[in-house]
């Protein structure tokens, strides 16, 4: 969809904000909403590409308000009430429905070290034909789909060189909406910045974006 | 609308009593969700303190200190980084699939994730406040070279600018330059003087003034 987090060759935001000696959390509810987030995933009811989508869901107005953890827990909300794990009562009154399935959790602690250090990797080792090759010039696709898709708005359209082939991965615009894997190469594409932005770029500059094969088309 | 409507209903308009109040709304949540079986306390409580304690960028820097120490690792960092990060016990989660890519005297790589988050949690920990900003993510694809002036780095018109967009499953590693004055370090010593802004790619590591540390 072409939301607000779509943030690629925006102006207007601001100067960047380095804080010293930053701690990896900056108050307790956000070391409960990551915990939490990471441990409602172990259920499976969604995937990665779904819990980014339901973030991109979020009005582009608040999504540019809130903060990276309030954002977790609003789109995390969302999709326990769309795979009815919880109730909007639920939700209101922070207490299980009168009569609720009192499940045991997925994660337990004993587990947590295995999931970080096994993680879900997103490559599948299946045949699938690469229809580009490397040093092939190809171009972004000008596609606008209103769901889920991992092709930013500021390479559509433009003529890039295909740098490297990463191998066969889930593709995330079926995956988001439980519509398959549909697995396909990705690539590193290089744009050169004038291509991007023109004449006005450096001449020694370029941006690499990993497209899947669906987002390409040759030239 | 009249101003009496708009101050009934505040900042919120989902028409619920769920609190606004972050601090509240996730206290409440994490209640209800062990309540129902959903949540363990002490999963979570494990969750926060691997990311916070046990998995961050020194983790990056001692895959650089090899790097920088031993030429063959070095080679398989570059081609095999999957492969050569566990060597080190590092790998999973947001790091199951890794680029490393190298400065050197004439180019120099920056990362970003335009459209999330993205970044090598294995070996740099959890992103910072600032990568994961508006003005980060907005920028650094389309005025790196400012982006980089802001952390004080200015980089010089002919170097080669190569800005890593994470929008697949890729997570990219900067293998920063070899900082000088450090001849003949241990690789423990490198390892103090890798700063995770370098291994983003918005910082390069100073030049050793004083000799190795003691």
């Amino acid at each position: 969809m072409n939301g607000v987090h779509d943030l690629g060759g925006m102006h207007g935001l601001g100067p960047i904000q380095e804080e010293n000696n930053e701690p990896v959390f900056h108050a307790k509810w956000e070391e409960r909403a990551f915990g939490i987030t990471r441990a409602m995933g172990t259920w499976q009811l969604w995937n990665l590409d779904a819990s980014r989508f339901q973030r991109e869901l979020i009005a582009p107005v608040d999504y540019l308000r809130w903060s990276y953890y309030e954002r977790w827990i609003r789109a995390l909300e969302e999709l326990m009430l769309k795979t009815h794990l919880v109730s909007r009562a639920e939700l209101d009154t922070g207490r299980p429905d009168a009569g609720s399935t009192i499940h045991a959790p997925k994660l337990t602690a004993e587990n947590v070290s295995v999931l970080a250090s096994k993680g879900s990797p997103a490559k599948r080792d299946v045949p699938v034909t690469a229809s580009f090759g490397v040093g092939q010039s190809v171009r972004a696709r000008n596609i606008n789909p209103v769901g889920h898709t991992r092709l930013p708005r500021y390479v559509r359209g433009k003529v890039g060189t295909i740098d490297r082939d990463h191998g066969v991965f889930v593709f995330p615009d079926t995956n988001a909406l439980f519509l398959g894997e549909k697995p396909q190469h990705v690539y590193s594409v290089r744009f050169a910045a004038r291509e991007l932005w023109g004449a006005a770029a450096s001449p020694h500059d370029s941006v690499y974006v990993d497209l899947w094969d669906d987002y390409l088309e040759p030239v | 609308m009249n101003h009496t409507h708009e101050k009934d209903h505040d900042h919120d308009h989902d028409h619920t009593v769920v609190p606004s109040d972050p601090a509240l709304r996730v206290k409440a949540l994490e209640s209800l969700l062990v309540a129902k079986g959903l949540v363990d306390r002490a999963a979570v409580d494990a969750l926060v303190d691997t990311y916070q304690h046990k998995i961050g960028p020194r983790n990056g820097a001692r895959v650089v200190a090899r790097a920088w120490s031993d030429p063959a690792y070095k080679q398989r960092l570059l081609s095999d980084p999957d492969a050569a990060i566990a060597e080190l016990g590092y790998g999973g989660l947001q790091g199951e699939h890794m680029v490393v890519v190298e400065n050197t005297p004439t180019i120099h790589n920056l990362v970003v994730c335009t459209l999330c988050s993205c970044y090598p949690w294995p070996v740099l920990g959890l992103p910072p406040v600032w990568y994961k900003s508006a003005p980060y993510r907005s920028r650094a694809v389309i005025d790196p070279r400012g982006i980089l002036r802001e952390f004080g780095l200015e980089l010089e018109e002919t170097i080669e600018l190569r800005v890593w967009d994470s929008t697949a499953e890729l997570r990219y590693l900067v293998l920063p330059e070899r900082p000088a004055g450090t001849d003949g370090w241990q690789e423990a010593q490198l390892a103090e003087c890798v700063t995770r802004d370098a291994m983003i790619g918005v910082a390069r590591i100073a030049p050793i003034q004083h000799g190795a540390p003691a």
